[in-house]
């Protein structure tokens, strides 16, 4: 053992340079697994440490009505403090910014509420001090800055005018980032509510309660209490705990799917090793068979190669926890305001444990590999160099084990990190697809190199070209590494070009780019007259009643409910696939046309999960609850709407009054979800009134337009005598024309509700920023582990080319030849790498626009191409620099380090 | 010491036909005799050397080597064979470019866990007999061929064998420091004791043995002794200087 120790260390001395390098190629994937899991611990412990301030209160009980006296009696009963808030949509006008006007979420709140957390205002004691005042307003503070606005300036509401005493920075449990982006919030006091004059007949009105309990009474316990007594009144519970449970798993799902992406890294700085280290124990054979001679068992030459690879996994480990640490330590300032709480920084031992503890394993796995061939090295080699060459290979058992346990701890670590066995399966599955698509293409390049080798071109072309192909050419790895950095890349800059350019294209051609809604009946004249007046005539019109569920195919909707509630967690369905054709287009219809659209709090419920929950609603054939609980905002009309088709069924134009079933029809998602059939009856309790329905036509829609869109659409001669409101939407020419206008509208009808297509682009765009960039930097792992395998691959290759680069130059060759040999086998290589990764992203843009998105994929031409030239210009960089020793050394000089 | 009885060794071509290079071969060699292996390029003379030595296993006929039968042993198991008989000197010396010369010459010990300051003064006494004392902390690079070579020889005398094999150990020297060399194999061989197998093309060399094995397309074609002009007599003139 100890010859093994220091016969490696020996061995090791003039390559102690090229080993750290090959350690380099592991120590970005070790840094990001250490980075996400490291962060993942001190997000977890920030949620633990400020869960109370997660939520503000011990319980909030939320409702589309406001509390019954008797409800509220009770709730006073039970807790030490209570506070309540009414929250909804509506523009904020600013008289000091030329009328300008902006939606936003207004709060009335009464009470001591928040009762824990962070309420941040500046200046500081406007958080404390703004209910002293009647018409005191805190505006979000980004709202403030986007108008110029400041303390003391004067904001409209309604009819009322507010004076700003606090710019809003943080709010208990709220990601200032999405908020201010989607809708800013506005708090006002309770008292002041009523003179706007804005909540009156706003069936988008959502009501809270919020309790401070006493420390004996279990927040869980009062839910439940709640629940048994006022079952009926459509209360809604959120918990501390729940909270937590939801904030936990999505930042699990990040955290997963971050880890993913640094293993990418990790997985290809193995590679890079793997590649380095075969053309080390390459130039290492001679020496092996002189130990052999000597006298060394297998095991000890093995032994002393292993300890270098030990020793360099170590290294990359080491070095890789140390930067990942440091990356930790920054992640959060990237993330910013988007996490709704604060993040303290420190060193999760057992993540970054986790982290060197998985690149170890992988970094030495891929190492022992090409180590393996030190086992089987002859001490004949000392006599004869060519004698490998006659060695019969037969199938080697411990490569084959080798190569299992690889399999092996990738399919294991993919499983732990995506915390499914049906998710890691896959992911190895892709990675594995993806590393055989490059590495089979790479193969067929070298082949193809050979085989049409242009036999009249240049002598340095056809060197440059042979060098593809040649014995311990760097083609497969060097393919591998650019051409999966560059489809990672690029696959996230093509998908947020395909979302901008589906919303830019949404809001083109003539079409709608402006919704104003809350109309009520008496408005409609004004408000068609109002936009008419700006030129901007109302394209589309179309009135709003707000019903129910009563019962579907007889059963009532509390009887199905309690089917779920026995069955499984149905909190699991919402989130769940069933929302597929619910969630990922529903977060694009309520900030477009969708006026049928869901309150936050509902949506929050339905947050993208990473797979747990979606087999649970993808099995079985019940009801998503949501389906069945939410409130359904249709409308009535003759005709199909230029964004919708039937797919089934007949479309009726109008019934008789006193039809006793009338028939309808239902968008093709929600009619699929609900597992409904042609002819299926739904009764609907339409604001107390009950109307039986049949769905006689099912509609495709295309939500992605700003225009009114419905889930269900009745015909004429029903529903016009219900209470209803109205939604319109017009075309604006540009941002002026649309604020004037919104001027407009409001001006005359302060309750109606714009939204500006431009806002809903901004908000995609602010969150996709976000959201992008963390992947982005994650994702520069990758990048730039290829490069550094590169480097690695052009060093390690640079001692088998050496020799032949001498003999060039003794026969003659210029620096300037060999440059051009050189810049032909990189240039081909970047070439191909971009080629060949720019080929995978527009191929999956594709696949995630068609089967994610729902949208056209977009093809921006100047991307791959502009991507492609950057990849081919670090190739030839890096292979430049790492190559210059070997062109400017005297050829004796360089024979002689040969020695 | 040595003993070869109807050694055959062949390989399989890329056609898969068996290409014979060795056929037959038998010979003894008793303790501290020293014997020259001739012929011309591929008559098998470096094969023999390698199955004679353990580095290889024959395809037929038996090997044994300081009363080891060692064409039946495994690779490991020759590996200790090697390392505690055996001395090896190359044509293109074989020396491990990261070692010093002294690191190399320690190998052969250090191997069997024998390392140490004992050893590592045997190793610069060694090196001293070459006359290569004040060259130790050398890389191999940063010697000349004929200095490599000699290290290579103190490197062989290490592990203190009972028999050292040569291959072509001037192939790749000048006259002088050709001349040199093989005093000093002669002289240390002599003065170890040690059985001396030595493969070469040069017959000035192959007659300082005392006996020459010829052979000729894998088969001996004679087996004769040089005595009396044998190393006994060349060795006398300068062995005061070794």
């Amino acid at each position: 053992m100890n010859f093994i120790f220091k016969m490696a260390w020996r061995d090791s001395r003039a390559s102690r340079r090229r080993l750290v390098l090959f350690s380099f190629s592991i120590v970005l994937g070790i840094a990001a697994l250490v980075a996400i899991g490291s962060l993942g611990s001190n997000l977890e412990s920030a949620i633990d440490e400020q869960a109370k301030g997660l939520l503000g209160a011990d319980l909030i009980i939320t409702s589309r009505e406001p509390m019954g006296v008797a409800a509220r009696a009770h709730v006073a009963g039970l807790a030490e403090a209570v506070a309540r808030e009414v929250s909804f949509s509506s523009m904020m006008a600013f008289p000091s910014a030329e009328n300008l006007t902006r939606l936003v979420n207004v709060r009335a709140l009464e009470g001591g509420f928040p009762f824990f957390g962070d309420f941040v205002t500046v200046p500081a004691d406007a958080a404390a001090r703004w209910r002293e005042r009647r018409d005191g307003v805190i505006v979000e503070e980004t709202l403030l800055r986007q108008f110029n606005a400041g303390v003391g300036d004067r904001v409209k509401l309604g009819a009322t005018l507010f004076t700003v005493v606090g710019a809003l920075q943080k709010f208990p449990g709220e990601s200032s980032a999405l908020t201010a982006t989607v809708a800013p919030r506005a708090l006002i006091p309770w008292e002041a509510l009523a003179a706007t004059g804005l909540a009156e007949g706003n069936v988008l009105v959502r009501h809270r309660v919020m309790l401070k309990l006493p420390a004996e009474r279990a927040p869980a316990a009062v839910e439940r209490d709640l629940r048994a007594r006022f079952g009926g009144a459509g209360f809604g519970f959120d918990t501390v705990a729940e909270r937590r449970r939801n904030l936990g798993r999505v930042l699990d799902n990040i955290e997963n799917f971050l880890g993913l992406v640094g293993f990418i890294a990790l997985f290809l700085g193995a590679i890079g090793v793997a590649s380095a280290m075969h053309v080390y124990v390459q130039q290492k054979i001679p020496t092996v068979a002189v130990l052999r001679c000597l006298g060394a068992s297998a095991r000890q030459s093995f032994g002393v190669y292993l300890v270098q690879g030990l020793a360099l996994g170590l290294l990359g480990a080491v070095l890789g926890a140390a930067l990942g640490v440091g990356v930790q330590a920054i992640i959060p300032s990237l993330l910013g305001d988007a996490l709704p709480f604060d993040v303290r920084f420190f060193i999760a031992w057992p993540a970054v444990a986790r982290g060197m503890g998985a690149g170890l394993v992988i970094s030495v796995l891929f190492t022992l590999l090409p180590l393996l061939a030190v086992r089987r090295v002859s001490p004949l080699g000392a006599l004869r160099s060519a004698f490998q060459e006659n060695q019969p290979v037969g199938p080697d058992l411990w490569r084959i084990t080798v190569a299992i346990l690889i399999v092996g701890a990738v399919t294991g670590f993919s499983i732990w990190q995506t915390g499914r066995w049906r998710d890691g399966l896959s992911f190895t599955a892709v990675l594995a697809g993806g590393f055989g698509l490059l590495a089979g293409l790479a193969k067929g390049v070298t082949w193809s190199v050979r085989r049409w080798l242009p036999r009249g071109s240049p002598y340095v072309v056809r060197q440059g070209l042979a060098n593809l192909y040649r014995p311990n050419n760097r083609t497969v790895l060097l393919l591998l590494s650019l051409g999966l950095g560059t489809f990672l890349m690029l696959t996230l800059l093509l998908t947020r070009t395909t979302l901008l350019r589906e919303i830019e294209f949404a809001g083109g051609g003539g079409r709608p780019n402006l919704l104003f809604f809350d109309i009520q009946d008496d408005q409609v004249a004004g408000v068609v007259q109002a936009t008419a007046r700006e030129q901007a005539p109302v394209l589309v019109q179309a009135p709003i009643i707000t019903m129910k569920i009563a019962r579907v195919k007889g059963r009532t909707v509390d009887d199905l409910l309690r089917d779920q509630r026995g069955g499984r967690d149905e909190r699991g369905e919402r989130g769940g696939r069933g929302e597929r054709g619910g969630r990922g287009e529903r977060g694009e219809r309520g900030g477009r046309g969708e006026v049928d659209g869901s309150k936050r709090g509902e949506e929050r419920d339905r947050s993208p999960r990473f797979g747990r929950d979606q087999e649970q609603a993808e099995g079985g054939d019940r009801l998503p609850s949501w389906t069945l609980r939410r409130e359904y905002r249709s409308t009535f009309r003759g005709t199909l709407a230029g964004t919708e088709r039937l797919v089934s069924g007949e479309w009726v134009e109008r019934v008789a009054a006193g039809e006793a079933v009338v028939p309808v029809t239902m968008e093709e998602g929600l009619f699929k979800q609900m597992g409904l059939s042609l002819g299926d009856e739904i009764e609907w309790d339409v604001q107390g009134v009950p109307i039986r329905s049949k769905i006689v036509g099912v509609r495709a829609v295309e939500w992605r337009r700003l225009e009114p869109n419905f889930f269900v659409v009745f015909p004429l001669g029903v529903l016009e005598p219900a209470p209803k409101f109205h939604v319109a939407a017009v075309r604006a020419n540009d941002a002026a024309h649309s604020a004037r206008v919104q001027r407009a509208v409001v001006a005359a009808f302060p309750n109606v509700t714009a939204i500006d297509l431009a806002l809903v682009m901004q908000a995609v765009d602010g969150i996709f920023t976000k959201v992008a960039f963390v992947i982005e930097f994650m994702a520069a792992f990758t990048v730039l582990t290829g490069v550094i395998v590169l480097a690695g691959a052009v060093l390690a290759g640079r001692f088998q080319r050496i020799r032949e680069t001498v003999l060039l130059r003794t026969l003659g060759a210029t620096r300037r030849q060999l440059a051009q040999i050189q810049f032909v086998e990189y240039a081909v290589l970047g070439v191909l790498g971009a080629a060949v990764g720019s080929f995978l992203a527009i191929v999956s843009n594709a696949l995630l626009a068609k089967y994610v998105f729902r949208l056209e994929p977009t093809l921006p031409l100047l991307l791959p191409l502009l991507a492609g030239l950057a990849v081919v210009i670090v190739t030839l960089v890096t292979g430049w620099l790492s190559s210059r020793g070997i062109n400017d050394q005297p050829p004796l000089e360089v024979l002689r380090q040969e020695t | 010491m040595l003993k070869v009885e109807q050694l055959a060794k062949f390989y399989r071509t890329g056609a898969g036909d068996a290409l014979s290079v060795l056929n037959a071969v038998s010979f003894e060699i008793p303790a501290g005799a020293s014997v020259a292996i001739v012929g011309p390029s591929g008559s098998g003379k470096t094969t023999l050397l390698g199955l004679c030595a353990g580095l290889d296993r024959p395809s037929g006929g038996r090997v044994e080597l300081a009363g080891e039968s060692i064409g039946e042993m495994n690779e490991d198991a020759r590996a200790r064979v090697r390392n505690a008989h055996v001395g090896f000197v190359f044509q293109n010396f074989q020396l491990i470019p990261t070692l010093t010369a002294l690191e190399n010459v320690l190998v052969p010990v250090e191997l069997r866990g024998e390392g140490g300051a004992r050893a590592e003064a045997e190793a610069q006494e060694l090196l001293a007999r070459v006359g290569l004392s004040e060259r130790s902390g050398h890389y191999p690079v940063q010697l000349s061929g004929g200095e490599q070579q000699r290290v290579a020889l103190a490197r062989a005398f290490m592990n203190r064998p009972k028999i050292l094999f040569c291959d072509e150990p001037t192939g790749n020297l000048d006259g002088a420091t050709a001349h040199a060399m093989v005093e000093l194999i002669f002289g240390l061989n002599r003065e170890k004791g040690t059985t001396l197998v030595l493969v070469t093309h040069d017959q000035d060399l192959a007659r300082k043995c005392q006996r020459i094995i010829r052979l000729k397309s894998g088969v001996v074609v004679s087996d004769e002794s040089t005595a009396p002009a044998g190393p006994a007599s060349m060795v006398s003139g300068d062995g005061g200087n070794i």
